[in-house]
């Protein structure tokens, strides 16, 4: 019985070992108060929050990183080897800040379809 | 200290990897979505936040997922210096003194209901940062005046525009003499960056106040978010600037805005077709505002004259 | 080894308190101050900086809050981090850290906070005891225990680390004692020599078991909770916890018990004669301590009474209370606090009714409710020999008698009724106005 009530005590583990999500199907194996763990997405997939989507023309894109700089989401991604940008379509929310503040105006806001 | 780069930012695995993580539960175009993403950059992970009840308490998940990947601890609204300085405190007894507290507030959370937990623990000089991320209103309980909204703002419980002028709470907090107190605006992330970053390595209490846009709360279009701040900066609404010691020191680009006549028009900024929140501003109005404006800078010019004193 | 100041003779109240919360070597204390609390967290302020703790290289932080907020805020914030923590309050104050005690819970965070309650304000300011404050908090989830000694006081502060911290119960506790009847009188007081405390007093963690700081395991705490998903859960493990924390509550009280030689009845409840009483009278606080006089006094003019003293209110202690009222039928509650609008007017009178409810045995039982003594009024021995004679009529004429200040069925021990309304042959029940 001890053991059935020390269940939960698997989320003190170490990062790899803590389960990612917690997931609890009973009053009797929850913690005793509650507490949340870090998770990218943990509002769900937000990129299908988009009406208008970001895209950019590599070949105006002179990697001065603004969009990364005013994403507000960390959604702009910048490759470690070739610095080219890209976007995380998975979360990006499709505010276009990246768009409005592109100094060489070469990302463009298409609407989903 | 040279400003630091956004290339520098990207060659760092450190600052470039995100700790306010994507697909958190912020409106599209979010000001504190941008200025947690870049302060936390500056602080990394060895941080604890706690933060009042805001926006910040609900886009960073619901149970049991969480946006930031440091400690976080939601807290009571009027509790988070005190929360705060208690848990350095804490932190200290069990050998863990190197983390930095940071408090994460929003603008009702500091300016009014908190105000007293923020004065008693800058009076008390708690080795703590406490940020104020100001977006002029009660967003998270549906767009209502905080004591923070400038004159005339239309808020749910200001239907015929706010009657009173904006609180001037860094100034406020500058008067209890603490090691440093610093504004910026997510219009310049990097300045932003810096100021925490410099704030991290100071002892004692640091208060950082940001402008942080809030699209659906001040009704213009998400895309427009680092234009509002912008303008808000250009206009002289709200300057940057440092106070580290007692010493102000204008920052970014209101280092040239202390000359009236280098500031874009009030109108600019205050007007409907910028803000639908500001649908009431009329000339009138505008020139109440310019008062506010001069008002406040005047607590930035009492500073400067001072210090031209000194130096004679 | 630094000789210390105080260890053993007459002390008051709050600064057994403040000794106890430094031989319970906690880490972080917040203070601010009220009457009739101030003392505590002054003797605290002096205490960190006394020879006899620092040449024992204690490290207790003392922090100046603001306000009573920030003083629960603040041990909220400590409690996160894993430290031991204490402050102490009264009255309005406890009243303006509400918000933050109902957190302490929800959070479970072992926080020991003790009161020296007061009367709460209004109508007119009033500093002396009356437990209407910590009352007020009786179902918020944090564990009351009701105070009728000096060293009491100090004994309970450091029982009640091993009690909050246990990993079975991980609430706050508050230690409850009358304001100026306990807080600024002196009586004898021995402490507990600092290493057998160390001994007794529970080993601190690294970390609580369900809260950390650690950047390697990043975790968030106070997120949202749907309806629909586990908030009612994690309200009702509290509940789970208080009823948990009777037995370590006994536990706790031998273990004292059998280490320094002093008891309080089990812990939970301290009987005097009442195991062959005839009536019983329940009570709390210095009140309840002083009708063990008004026993001997009966006993010796040949009336078998009884009394009962309940010392933890909150988890409440059903069994142990039932167990003597199984035995006598006939009992009075005297409550020190009023809860307006409540069934008996008194907070742990209506608890008591409604404990007597479940079970067959005690369904029959003949229970009056007695408030007295609110805001600091003398409620004198001879008080309660007449609240005694009151259930002694009962169980002979199986009435209860008529008086002039019993209203809604409840005596109100000392009110003031006024002359004109006095019934004639009764004078002797009412104040000298």
């Amino acid at each position: 019985m001890v053991e059935e009530a020390k269940k939960w005590e698997i989320i003190r583990k170490s990062r790899e070992e803590r389960p990612k999500i917690q997931s609890w199907t009973s009053y009797w194996d929850l913690p005793p108060a509650s507490l949340s763990f870090p998770i990218k997405g943990c509002a769900g997939h937000t990129g299908d929050w988009r009406t208008f989507k970001p895209v950019i023309n590599q070949d105006e894109c002179i990697k001065c990183y603004h969009c990364y700089m005013y994403c507000p989401e960390g959604t702009v991604l910048i490759d470690d080897e070739s610095g080219i940008v890209s976007f995380d379509y998975d979360y990006c929310k499709g505010c276009g800040i990246c768009a409005e503040m592109c100094p060489k105006k070469c990302i463009e806001m298409q609407r989903e379809v | 200290m040279a400003k630091t780069k956004i290339v520098d930012i990207v060659a760092n695995p450190e600052t470039k990897r995100e700790y306010f993580l994507p697909g958190n539960a912020t409106c599209q175009g979010c000001g504190l979505d941008l200025a947690l993403r870049w302060a936390m950059k500056a602080l990394g992970p060895k941080t604890a936040t706690v933060s009042p009840a805001s926006c910040a308490n609900v886009v960073t998940g619901l149970w049991p997922k969480s946006a930031p990947d440091w400690a976080w601890f939601n807290m009571a609204f009027a509790a988070s210096a005190a929360a705060a300085s208690g848990m350095k405190h804490g932190l200290i007894a069990k050998g863990k003194g190197d983390y930095n507290v940071v408090v994460w507030a929003g603008d009702g959370g500091t300016a009014d209901i908190g105000i007293q937990g923020l004065s008693g623990a800058a009076e008390r000089n708690e080795d703590i940062i406490y940020v104020m991320y100001d977006n002029e209103s009660y967003m998270n309980t549906g767009i209502q005046a905080s004591s923070s909204a400038p004159r005339g703002t239309v808020t749910t419980t200001t239907p015929y525009g706010k009657a009173k002028k904006k609180k001037n709470v860094p100034m406020i907090v500058a008067a209890h003499n603490v090691p440093y107190v610093a504004t910026c605006a997510v219009s310049d992330p990097m300045d932003l960056y810096d100021k925490f970053k410099k704030a991290k390595d100071i002892k004692g209490f640091r208060f950082i106040q940001i402008l942080t846009p809030c699209p659906p709360g001040w009704r213009h279009e998400a895309q427009y978010t680092i234009k509002q701040a912008q303008l808000a900066v250009d206009t002289g609404v709200f300057p940057l600037f440092e106070i580290e010691n007692g010493i102000l020191t204008l920052s970014g680009k209101s280092k040239r805005l202390h000359d009236p006549t280098k500031r874009k028009p009030l109108s600019e900024y205050f007007s409907k077709k910028n803000q639908g929140r500001f649908k009431l501003i009329d000339d009138k109005l505008i020139e109440q505002l310019q008062q506010d404006v001069n008002e406040w800078w005047s607590w930035i010019d009492r500073y400067l004259v001072y210090q031209e004193n000194l130096e004679i | 080894m630094v000789e210390p100041k105080f260890f053993e003779g007459p002390q008051k109240g709050n600064l057994a308190a403040a000794y106890a919360a430094m031989d319970a070597n906690v880490d972080v204390i917040t203070a601010y101050p009220i009457t009739p609390q101030t003392t505590v967290v002054e003797e605290l302020s002096s205490l960190v900086g006394e020879e006899e703790f620092i040449a024992r290289n204690q490290k207790t932080q003392f922090m100046r809050m603001e306000s009573e907020h920030s003083v629960a805020a603040g041990l909220v914030g400590a409690s996160y981090a894993g430290a031991r923590v204490y402050s102490a309050t009264a009255g309005q104050g406890l009243l303006y850290m509400t918000e933050m005690i109902h957190w302490m819970v929800g959070a479970r965070l072992p926080v020991v906070l003790s009161i020296a309650t007061r009367g709460l304000t209004g109508g007119g300011w009033n500093i002396w005891a009356d437990y209407g404050d910590i009352m007020g908090l009786r179902d918020s989830g944090i564990m009351i225990q009701l105070l009728g000694t000096h060293q009491e006081i100090y004994d309970s502060i450091l029982m009640g680390f091993n009690i909050s911290e246990h990993p079975d119960v991980m609430l706050p506790l508050f230690p409850a004692y009358g304001g100026f009847v306990l807080s600024h009188t002196s009586k004898p007081v021995k402490r507990v020599p600092w290493e057998e405390a160390q001994k007794f007093v529970i080993p601190k963690r690294d970390e609580w078991e369900h809260v950390w700081i650690d950047s390697e395991r990043p975790m968030m705490t106070g997120a949202l909770i749907m309806p629909q998903s586990f908030y009612a859960e994690f309200r009702i493990k509290a509940h789970e916890a208080q009823l948990k924390a009777i037995s370590v509550i006994k536990d706790t009280m031998a273990e004292f018990e059998k280490r320094f030689g002093r008891s309080y009845g089990n812990g939970l409840v301290e009987p005097y004669k009442a195991d062959d009483a005839d009536v019983l009278m329940i009570g709390y606080g210095t009140i309840a301590k002083q009708a063990e006089d008004a026993v001997d006094v009966l006993r010796e003019q040949g009336y078998k009474a009884g009394a009962l003293r309940v010392r933890t209110y909150r988890p409440f202690p059903t069994e142990d209370i039932l167990k003597y009222i199984k035995k006598t039928q006939i009992v009075g509650v005297m409550d020190r606090a009023i809860a307006f609008g409540n069934p008996t007017a008194g907070p742990l009178s209506t608890d008591i009714m409604a404990a007597c409810q479940r079970y067959d045995s005690t369904r029959n039982a003949k229970i009056l409710p007695f408030i007295g003594g609110l805001g600091g009024r003398d409620v004198t021995y001879d008080d309660q020999i007449e609240q005694f004679k009151i259930l002694f009529d009962l169980k002979e004429k199986g009435e209860a008698p008529k008086k002039p200040y019993k209203m809604w069925g409840t005596y109100w021990t000392g009110l003031i009724t006024g002359s004109d309304k006095v019934p004639q042959g009764e004078e002797e029940y009412f104040g000298d106005i």
